[in-house]
């Protein structure tokens, strides 16, 4: 018997109820979640974003393990206040690593040793020293890498090498970058600037969650050659005020047709043809292509914003639990889950281990860029893409190559964030 | 101790108590705890007590906020009159031209009848009719009135005040119904008796008679319209900004003082508006 709780397509109206039921639950000492132990089983608590919280795997893992996940799935800043203020409400946190950096310091989760993890010496380098390959740069931004490693159990501090103790094992990460309707632009498309392209006037959008926004922004303004960053994921005050600025000057010349907070309304403003050009999340492209509409996920001559999220241990795990949760992150890199997340467009952190639960045919089209031979279908069953297309942006290698900036917080987020209302009320 | 149980005073007192029981605990105690939150310090991810002016000098002090409150003042105005101009319509033309209890009642009932559904369906509804490649535009353009699509049908402030016009009309439309219902139709007749005008009678009888039902409606409408942020985010395609999505905003970023402390201004606001709104009719003496 599986239990795990999971809220599936989450409104707007559910996650300010999560986050008020999480504000609430501040206030007391103690969360009263409930423990269900099945038989002998192991019951792990999985707080974590949305994107990686699916049922299958929580099956899966039950059906491999014995263990049974209960799985929460809650918006990002619900989860950073949960693991930075209710540490025994959670085993096991499955956070972005811009997170990771802003709630490590408050001691609430615990370093993993390396030596425990199996396939530790096949992790994606990213998330190890920072280079996909070794003449790769190190993209701007809140790194994996930079906030990867600590150098002991109890440490809060990061180190910049791979010391042996791991804050975050990395379970799915993806490079982001502009969606068009090529269609209704019908010439290429080849950098960040076209957001800001007066052609585009009144049929641009960009999404309104500031922390990911800004990053997008910055990468506009520095494609325009109007804002050369010292770090575009740390800026200074004034790099924010020259940045929202230029937006500002561009919202009030009616640059842009709306601004979009949840999935959905991005799907809908690409799919009417409201919006021809703006920030998109990739499985959001997939909604709009199943309509028949084309869309494209643009790879851009300046390079894509990436993020990536993993899952890490809650501080107070110990004995049984800890191993279960060991045995759990090992099954996890050992590649059905990681097939599964890279059927829906994700990538796993070890890839070759993936490869044996995919078809020849998913692996070639998802991972290498190759041209699909028959209809690709994501794991639910639904055909995604048809025989003979190719994935925007390429490869792998061509995709995470190709990383300006990571997700990220900066020393100044709240200025940030004030700056952003700014924008909006503008 | 026994007279008192007997005396009238006793039975006000246990009457009023289910109500004043249920007033403070779901009105006043919320209102004051919001309160005594707006107070309180911030960080990222946790809020702390203390006695800090910090939220309330970002409020007072920002122009962004001051924009923002001018903003909703306007929607609230706009929306206000509209409402006002087409509730009275309505109510006077089912008061004085519809002559059967039965039709007025029926269209009354048609009237509601688009309530029955959803706030926000109704709201959202309007989204893929007033689009750019919406019914709106393609009649328009089918029509020859215009050669492209018109933009500013959607996502813009025009759209907001249609919507919020479509949502509250109603509650215009109810309150002015009820007391133009109960005008005595023997004052209208003698007043065309005594020789005045269709115009004058509506000006010098109708409205008049009507105020409290004006005042009514328009305490609705005011009160929504300033409490609103969805219409707003969704109509605007986020573009403009209420005092709504302003706290709207803040609980997303978790920062629950700040979004106290607007509220608590927000509050005050629309209570000093009905205070004024009340200064001009005392709406209990005239029901």
């Amino acid at each position: 018997m599986t239990k795990f709780t999971k809220r599936n397509g989450l409104s707007r109206r559910t996650l300010l109820k999560g986050a008020a039921a999480t504000m609430t639950a501040a206030g007391a000492s103690t969360l009263g979640a409930p423990m269900i132990w099945a038989q002998s089983n192991i019951v792990l608590r999985q707080a974590g974003t949305g994107v990686s919280a699916f049922n299958e795997i929580a099956a899966k893992a039950q059906e491999d393990l014995g263990i049974t996940l209960e799985m929460t799935a809650l918006d990002s800043d619900s989860v950073s206040q949960r693991v930075a203020t209710q540490p025994n409400s959670f085993d096991i946190a499955d956070i972005e690593y811009w997170i990771c950096k802003k709630v490590w310091p408050t001691g609430n989760l615990q370093a993993m040793d390396t030596s425990r993890i199996d396939n530790y010496d096949k992790i994606v380098s990213i998330f190890r020293d920072g280079k996909l390959t070794p003449e790769s740069e190190i993209a701007q931004g809140t790194a994996p890498h930079t906030v990867g490693f600590v150098d002991g159990p109890g440490s809060t501090d990061f180190v910049d090498n791979e010391s042996g103790w791991m804050t975050l094992i990395p379970t799915i990460y993806n490079a982001d970058t502009l969606g068009i309707r090529p269609d209704l632009i019908g010439r290429p498309i080849d950098s960040w600037t076209e957001l800001l392209n007066p052609e585009f006037k009144g049929k641009a959008s960009i999404l309104d969650i500031s922390s990911i926004g800004i990053m997008d922004m910055a990468m506009v303004c520095e494609a325009m050659g109007e804002i050369t960053y010292g770090d575009k994921g740390n800026m200074t005050r004034e790099e924010i005020d020259k940045t929202i600025d230029i937006f500002i000057e561009a919202k009030r010349a009616g640059q842009f047709r709306a601004f979009w907070k949840s999935f959905d309304e991005s799907v809908n403003l690409m799919a009417s043809g409201e919006v021809v050009i703006q920030s998109m999340w990739s499985p959001a492209i997939t909604a709009v292509r199943s309509q028949g509409v084309p869309c494209v996920y643009q790879p851009l001559k300046e390079g894509y914003r990436s993020w990536g999220g993993g899952i890490g241990l809650a501080a107070n795990l110990d004995g049984a639990k800890l191993d279960a949760a060991y045995e759990y992150i090992n099954w996890y890199l050992s590649g059905w889950a990681g097939g599964f997340l890279m059927r829906q467009g994700y990538y796993s952190a070890v890839p070759e281990t993936s490869k044996d639960f995919m078809t020849e045919d998913e692996w070639g089209f998802w991972f290498e860029g190759k041209p699909a031979q028959n209809e690709i279908t994501n794991p639910q069953g639904v055909v995604m893409e048809g025989p003979g297309t190719v994935r925007d942006g390429g490869s792998f290698y061509d995709r995470m190559g190709a990383v300006a900036c990571w997700n990220a917080v900066m020393d100044e987020n709240q200025y940030m964030v004030r700056k952003w209302n700014e924008f909006i009320a503008a | 101790m026994h007279r008192f149980m007997r005396s009238p005073m006793a039975a006000s007192w246990a009457l009023a108590s289910p109500v004043v029981l249920i007033l403070t605990f779901f009105l006043l105690l919320p209102i004051g705890m919001i309160t005594a939150l707006s107070f309180w310090g911030s960080t990222e991810f946790s809020i702390y007590p203390a006695f800090q002016f910090d939220n309330y000098e970002y409020l007072f002090g920002s122009s962004v906020v001051r924009a923002v409150f001018i903003k909703t003042f306007t929607f609230a105005v706009i929306t206000w009159a509209i409402t006002l101009v087409i509730g009275f319509t309505v109510a006077y033309f089912l008061t004085f031209h519809v002559r059967t209890l039965t039709w007025q009642v029926v269209l009354f009932m048609v009237c509601t009848i688009p309530f029955l559904t959803s706030n926000i369906i109704r709201m959202i509804s309007w989204v893929p009719f007033l689009g750019r490649n919406g019914i709106a535009n393609k009649t328009l353009m089918d029509l020859g009135l215009t050669q492209e699509p018109v933009e500013w049908l959607l996502f813009s402030e025009f759209a907001v005040i249609l919507a919020f016009v479509h949502l509250y009309s109603l509650f215009m439309v109810v309150p002015i119904f009820n007391t133009m219902m109960r005008i005595d139709k023997s004052l209208i007749e003698a007043a065309r008796d005594a020789g005045a005008s269709g115009f004058q009678i509506l000006t010098n009888v109708v409205i008049p008679l009507t105020k409290p039902g004006i005042m009514i409606g328009s305490i609705f409408v005011v009160a929504l319209v300033m409490g609103d942020f969805i219409t707003v985010r969704f109509m605007s395609g986020s573009q403009v900004a209420n005092v709504g999505r302003l706290i709207s905003n803040d609980i997303g970023l978790l920062q629950y003082p700040s979004a106290a402390a607007t509220a608590v201004v927000l509050l005050c606001t629309v209570l000093i508006i009905i205070a004024i709104m009340l200064k001009f009719v005392d709406i209990r003496k005239e029901l």
